[in-house]
């Protein structure tokens, strides 16, 4: 079979996944909503595994194909098709998409065995894989928005997936918000490019900007207009500054939701947005330079913040943040494989870590905050293990998946020199943070002294909290469906679980080996017919930077768990000694603490003007100008006018009679006269 | 004979149910006065036939009658509806038209 073909298979199996479980679920039994989801995304990865082997047969001068099924407007001039493109970039991402998804709607049979709305759960899961797929699949911007726009969808639905959570429905809406906001960035992003290459074509719009559609030279202005809308669409997709709030609150939803949605697939959308529109990024390096600097200042401030949040998926939401500023970072500077490249590892210890986290909140019983956690290495030594992988690999220890694909990004951004050394600095100072706030997590839930609800683990029993109570604020819930259900889930007691995280252990152990400079370069080969045309693409490493890097990384990592260890586990109390003894201390824990003050900052400057402005023009134009004066005078014109001739409305028949023929004898009088 | 001779006639008669409609109240004689309206107009439309000495007249007078039978039975239906409801027959009575 053709690459393409497979190609509509990837995407047919979870849009049936979705509809069968949708209008199937009074006639699903059981937990078999699940495994029917699970089987449909697993069917869908192997068909992207039967594309991979189609398109490696190519050669690799014909490894971009499209395939169309119809016409979906073909007026004045737009070529928009309901049309894929099967090229290496989007063989890769279907492949970790499916694979990842494969295998957290595995762990979600057991997370969300005892919620009421297992099933729905379970189409909203498959129908966010579809969209993500279709979005990583298309081959025309219309496509794209369309996927673009289903991932939000589903984003908002999962987010509020627990829909009586007051919590939940609030974050909900500010994702949704949030991201139409980049949703519009993406659609005025690609009015400009029509407006110049006149085709909604990837490749047809590629060919045409090198042709020079843009003008000659690099940098016209229309070009970066069009790069910058995009990275809007891209950054508030892939929660960058200052389109980042709504991440850290989309921790509301269940946690294979952070796992899959927020952490492995959707919020590297943007990343995969930047690789994609390279030829354009490559002609306009002042939009890459914006992505480049927001990627950096990303990393460094979700890193700082990640220092002093308790709750322990939002330490893990802003990490994801901070990695995902690696990445944005680095395909905006040229470094499209080692972006893709840490994408992928990214997916698996990221996936790996929430899902760690889903099974110790199990065992808190539903509670997320570090402060109530603690000790739980003996009682869960399974997620113990799995935390220290993905912990490891996060911080960039060698030979974790980690350390090869985030030095990798740094090493091309460090080799591009000029300015940016600066963000190589950043970006190995990000890396020293990211060591201490993930060895915080961890030293803090699994280490110390065993909490009640881990001693209890270890005797044996799974602790349930009296009265379930939404973590974020305390109110009291039942078990109703639109909340959580009564049973909690932990890795040691539930087969899919175990089985889930042991397969993305093993990809955040040895994910790595696909690339170790100057011995293999699987992604860079395999990426290369995608980025042929590219001038930035895998430039040559130098020894001496290659091997500081390396090294750098690996003391950076090191010292940060060191330091973490010695804050939070040789020393206990040297974390509040460090927030309240000294005024630096105290400021930098309250700006952490407060996020920078970016929810308060975005209120200020938008919110807040613009429900002024909202309720100054309803108190003036909407309440004196439309009500009083137009709708106000046309409604009294018209009563005024019909008071007049209600008169003639007696109600008597013969009156009526009367008038009819005089009416009639009048019209014939005229006529005779004028004869 | 002269066409205005039936003319008048008809005008005659078509007058004479105008003036009842307007004047009378009893809907029952109401009703009786439109169908000399119909018939004055009908009687016109004959002459006419004959003057010009085709059918068209009379195929019109034909579909006026069966026009007339429509209106009696719903007239009439009304007026039995009215009565039955024990509401005055009386159509300066019945004005819940008025505005």
């Amino acid at each position: 079979m053709a690459a393409t073909t497979w190609g509509w298979l990837v995407l047919a199996f979870p849009l049936a996944g979705t509809l069968l479980s949708a209008f199937g679920y009074r006639r699903l039994p059981g937990r078999s909503a699940g495994w029917l989801g699970t089987g449909a995304i697993f069917l869908s990865f192997l068909a992207a595994l039967g594309a991979l082997i189609a398109l490696q047969k190519n050669v690799p001068e014909h490894r971009e194909l499209v395939s169309s099924l119809w016409n979906y407007a073909s007026t004045v001039g737009i070529d928009a098709r309901m049309s894929i493109l099967v090229d290496p970039l989007s063989v890769f991402m279907i492949l970790i998409v499916s694979g990842v998804s494969t295998l957290i709607h595995l762990y979600s049979i057991s997370y969300m065995e005892g919620d009421r709305g297992f099933v729905r759960f379970f189409s909203y899961l498959n129908f966010f894989v579809f969209s993500m797929l279709l979005l990583v699949l298309a081959s025309n911007f219309l496509l794209l928005i369309v996927g673009w726009a289903f991932v939000g969808a589903a984003s908002y639905l999962l987010i509020s997936f627990w829909y009586r959570r007051t919590t939940a429905t609030s974050a909900g809406i500010k994702a949704f918000v949030i991201n139409v906001v980049g949703d519009v960035g993406l659609v005025l992003g690609t009015y400009f490019i029509f407006k110049h290459t006149g085709s909604l074509e990837f490749l047809k719009v590629f060919h045409a900007t090198e042709a020079g559609a843009f003008g000659p030279g690099s940098n016209s202005g229309d070009l970066v207009a069009a790069c910058v809308l995009l990275l809007v669409g891209a950054f508030a997709k892939s929660a960058q500054i200052p389109l980042h709030t709504w991440l850290p609150d989309a921790m509301e939803g269940p946690t294979p939701v952070s796992a899959l949605i927020h952490a492995a697939t959707m919020v590297t959308a943007g990343v995969y947005l930047i690789a994609r529109m390279h030829p354009l990024f490559e002609l306009a390096p002042a939009a890459q330079d914006v992505g480049a600097c927001v990627g950096a200042l990303t990393l460094l401030i979700a890193g700082t913040i990640g220092l002093a949040q308790t709750d322990i998926k939002r330490v893990i939401a802003y990490s994801t943040m901070s990695q995902i500023g690696y990445m944005i970072m680095g395909v905006s500077v040229g470094a499209y494989a080692a972006g893709l490249f840490h994408l992928m590892t990214h997916a698996f210890f990221k996936a790996l870590l929430f899902m760690g986290a889903g099974s110790i909140i199990g065992a808190m019983g539903g509670e997320q905050s570090l402060n109530k956690m603690g000790g739980f290495r003996k009682a869960l030594p399974f997620t113990y293990a799995c935390f220290i992988i993905g912990g490891l690999s996060l911080s960039g220890m060698p030979p974790f998946a980690g350390f090869f694909s985030k030095d990798e990004v740094l090493l091309v951004t460090g080799e591009r020199g000029g300015w940016h050394w600066a963000l190589y600095v950043i970006g190995y100072l990000g890396a020293f943070l990211t060591a201490i706030y993930t060895f915080r997590m961890i030293f803090r839930a699994f280490h110390g002294e065993p909490v009640s609800e881990a001693r209890e683990l270890e005797a044996g029993h799974l602790h349930h909290a009296d009265v379930p109570r939404n973590p974020a604020n305390g109110e009291e819930e039942d078990l109703d469906v639109g909340f959580p259900g009564p049973t909690h889930a932990i890795a040691e007691r539930a087969l899919p679980m175990k089985a889930a995280m042991s397969v993305l252990a093993i990809g955040a152990v040895g994910a790595g080996l696909l690339q170790i400079p100057k011995v293999d370069f699987v992604i860079d080969d395999f990426l290369r017919p995608t980025f042929a045309t590219s001038k930035l693409y895998e430039p040559h490493a130098r020894n001496g930077l290659l091997v500081f890097g390396l090294g750098l990384g690996t003391v950076l990592a090191l010292l940060g768990i060191a330091l973490a260890h010695r804050i939070w586990v040789a020393r206990p109390g040297t974390a509040t000694a460090i927030r309240t003894r000294t005024a630096l201390g105290r400021g930098l824990y309250t700006l952490f603490v407060n996020k920078w003050y970016f929810d308060e900052l975005i209120d200020a400057l938008i919110v807040k003007p613009v429900a002024a402005m909202g309720r100054f023009a309803r108190d003036t134009f909407e309440r004196l100008f439309v009500e009083d004066t137009l709708i106000g005078g046309t409604t009294g014109l018209v009563r005024a006018g019909s008071a007049a001739v209600r008169a003639a409305q007696s109600g008597f028949v013969r009156y009526y009679a009367a008038l009819l023929i005089l009416g009639v004898t009048g019209v014939g009088f005229y006529f005779l006269l004028q004869s | 004979m002269s066409i205005a001779w039936y003319l008048a006639v008809s005008a005659i008669v078509f007058s004479l149910g105008a003036v009842g409609v307007i004047t009378r109240r009893n809907p029952l004689v109401v009703l009786l006065c439109l169908e000399l309206m119909l018939n004055g107009g009908n009687l016109a439309l004959i002459a006419f036939s004959r003057m010009w000495g085709n059918g068209d007249g009379q195929i019109l007078a034909l579909v006026v009658m069966t026009v007339a039978a429509c209106e009696v039975c719903i007239g009439l239906g009304m007026i039995v509806a009215i009565y039955r409801r024990e509401l005055p027959i009386d159509v300066d009575e019945l004005r819940e038209l008025q505005g």
